[in-house]
């Protein structure tokens, strides 16, 4: 019991600590935060300097890491947040949206020839496409029912992939053009436009600028009309509806916005490496995406954006244990959801949610507390 | 394109059969832990997986080289289901206490509970392919390959159906896996646990008000369900004679599918389900192409779900979700 009420104190601490610099934050002056977010687009652009990257990755090369699985991970889970933890909206599928990306800009790139820019707003209209066209007839469905559809259509896009020969069937795509390079333009001695086979970093810039700019929009949108429609329906889809919201409809827009950045991701990580196969996008990544978004804490963009850092980066830097790191990376899975089931850095409305049982999934059934864990579960409606 | 299916259309429901009757007692596993506790348990297929290994550690143990005969093919048919179904009821509770019991005791919401069994999931393949197989098995280096099981009966046939043979394993099966499911729903509709099970999945609270120990109940649920499970992997060594450490991925996936076809939370639309879509995804195969096959079982279920969106028999063991 005494170990029980230890655990429960830290658990306290951590999280008047974070609700402490969460108050100053709402606080701060309009200039103090756009020097944060400066600094910290800074901090992105020097991340991949040789110092860090002898700690952070000593096995396999840190600015390749940086673009994938890192950097790939975090804007994948920004985008399966907006449907998860905005719109609560169970996708098990959500890989679906980055092949569809990946093989847009495959296709279009080894087939017609078109530039990525051109690819890369083709590609984000398409998967927000067939967001909507999964969407449409699907989104009726409630809770587990759209997650196991979701999954469905997960893979029925991958094998799809897989048995149709005109788009290269199980051996996928090679030849895949990189984005124009522009020669010439330095910036701490790295080519920062040339977009060649050697260097990993040009990339992952252009990756930090497409991150940026969806982090932007999508933190606009959580602010607007839209995001307190979403928060409606995660909440209570009846009551919203009641209220004149229109749920479908919102529900139909979360899902394509989540598959075009979904979408956009595919372009430009196919845009690096050159070939993709359908064993690029099985289940395990969906898994392993919405793992991140609820670790990190769904809901909350910097909760998120820690999920798919930690999700991504911890099994490269413990590439020394080799073969045993799935292993372990499942069994942290268990013991965070244990610990901290709300994710590390939830957002405030959303663990009020999660400690109500409402918050889209609402809870598991046969949740009554027995005797021995009365208190806490008082604790948490508090 | 149709001439394979109509010209071989027994050999296809034969097969289709098999497979679904498999589908559905994995199914129900699904379809009880979801009736009592609303979550997906996705750590289920990997309770599958360790069914098949304990039948296909039987038969290594047993060092079977011949199929066997007489009684002692029954003894070994008896052990293979015995050993398969109490590893998977066995991890399937350890299961429960480990990776679900604390959540729901913190009242952690379901997508919290779904992230831990993923990495349940995770965990247990990941274990079997590092240490269980390379050991036990006695396959240093090889957790990961496939693992072929000897044959334990003669494959007779025993008659024909249209040009179809079937045979004593079929029956075998088929006979095994729905005895499995009636006996189980008479458990679930006669008996006093059966009651307690229904309370629980139909208002938790009022259940406890009623003297329903419900951690009793989600754990007899989670037995049941990884019993059943078992069986059933037992039953696919018996088919394929095949295993390996992510055997219970593919087909985890179609059970659940199968599981909310039948309608999720009802015992006998789970065994529908399955023969469902056993039967649609082999017909679709040879039609098709047997690459296909995947496809073919998920658009179905998306255009089940659009039509019926509570599955073909609709939600029983608990009210229907609004």
């Amino acid at each position: 019991m005494s170990a029980n009420t230890t655990i429960t104190n830290g658990k306290n601490a951590f999280s008047a600590f974070s609700d402490g610099v969460r108050d100053r934050w709402a606080d701060a002056p309009g200039w103090q935060r756009w020097t944060v977010y400066g600094l910290l687009f800074v901090a992105a652009l020097l991340l991949p300097s040789e110092t860090i990257g002898g700690f952070m990755s000593p096995y396999s090369d840190w600015a390749s890491v940086l673009f994938f699985p890192v950097g790939t991970f975090v804007v994948l889970a920004i985008g399966l947040n907006v449907v998860v933890g905005q719109a609560g909206l169970l996708d098990l599928g959500y890989v679906a949206f980055f092949a569809i990306g990946g093989y847009s800009m495959a296709l279009l790139g080894t087939e017609l020839g078109l530039n990525f820019w051109e690819i890369l707003v083709l590609g984000v209209i398409l998967s927000a496409i067939s967001g909507v066209v999964l969407g449409g007839p699907t989104l009726r469905l409630r809770g587990d029912y759209l997650a196991i559809v979701t999954l469905g259509f997960g893979e029925i896009v991958r094998q799809t992939a897989e048995n149709t020969d005109a788009i290269g069937g199980p051996r996928g795509i090679a030849g895949i053009p990189h984005p124009p390079s522009i020669e010439g333009v330095e910036l701490f001695g790295v080519e920062i436009f040339k977009y060649g086979v050697l260097d990993p970093r040009p990339y992952y810039y252009l990756l930090v600028v497409v991150a940026t700019v969806i982090i932007i929009v999508v933190k606009r949108w959580e602010k607007s009309r839209v995001g307190r429609a979403w928060a409606a329906i995660r909440e209570d889809e009846d009551a919203a509806e009641v209220m004149g919201v229109p749920t479908f409809k919102f529900k139909l827009l979360a899902f394509a916005i989540g598959a075009a950045i979904g979408g956009a991701m595919g372009v430009v990580w196919a845009g690096k490496t050159i070939s993709i196969n359908p064993n690029d996008f099985l289940f395990m990544l969906s898994a392993t995406i919405l793992a991140a978004v609820v670790l990190g804490g769904s809901g909350n963009i910097p909760g998120v954006v820690l999920g798919a850092f930690l999700v991504a980066w911890l099994p490269e830097r413990f590439r020394g244990l080799s073969d045993y790191r799935i292993l372990v990376f499942g069994a942290a899975l268990v013991a965070l959801m244990i610990f901290r089931p709300e994710g590390l850095l939830p957002s405030r409305r959303r663990k009020a949610e999660l400690a109500e049982g409402t918050g889209g999934m609402g809870s598991m059934g046969a949740e009554v507390p027995g005797p021995d864990s009365h208190a806490s579960a008082e604790g948490a409606a508090k | 394109m149709f001439d394979n299916l109509l010209g071989s259309f027994w050999p296809y429901t034969i097969d289709g059969l098999i497979v679904g009757a498999i589908y559905g007692l994995v199914a129900l596993g699904y379809t009880m832990v979801y009736g009592v506790l609303r979550l997906i348990n996705f750590a289920h297929s990997e309770i599958f997986m360790i069914g098949t290994m304990g039948a296909a550690f039987v038969v290594m143990t047993l060092g079977i080289t011949q199929p066997l005969t007489g009684l002692a093919l029954v003894g070994g048919l008896f052990l293979m289901l015995l050993v398969g179904g109490l590893a998977s009821a066995g991890s399937a509770v350890l299961l429960e206490r480990i990776a679900y019991r604390p959540l729901r005791k913190r009242g952690a919401s379901r997508l919290a509970a779904l992230i831990s069994a993923i990495g349940a999931s995770l965990f247990l393949q990941e274990l079997f392919a590092l240490v269980i197989i390379p050991n036990l098995f006695d396959r240093p280096q090889q957790g990961r390959n496939q693992m072929g099981v000897a044959r334990i009966m003669e494959k007779d046939v025993l008659f024909t159906v249209g040009g179809a043979q079937v045979r004593l394993d079929h029956i075998v099966i088929f006979v095994a896996a729905v005895g499995m499911m009636v006996l189980l729903d008479l458990l679930v509709n006669r008996t006093k646990i059966g009651r307690g099970i229904r309370a629980t999945s139909q208002d938790p609270e009022t259940a406890v008000l009623m003297g329903v120990d419900i951690d009793k109940i989600v754990r007899i649920t989670f037995i049941i369900g990884g019993l059943m499970a078992g069986l059933a992997g037992a039953l696919f060594i018996l088919q394929f004679e095949v295993t390996k450490f992510s055997i219970g991925f593919l087909l985890g996936i179609k059970a659940f599918t199968a599981a909310v076809l039948g309608g999720i939370g009802n015992l006998r639309g789970a065994l529908v389900g399955g023969l469902f879509l056993g039967l649609i995804e082999n017909y679709g195969a040879a039609v098709f192409g047997s690459g296909w096959k995947d496809v073919i079982a998920f658009s179905v279920l998306i255009l089940v779900l659009m039509f019926r969106p509570t599955g073909i028999l609709g939600e029983s063991l608990q009210q229907a979700r609004a």
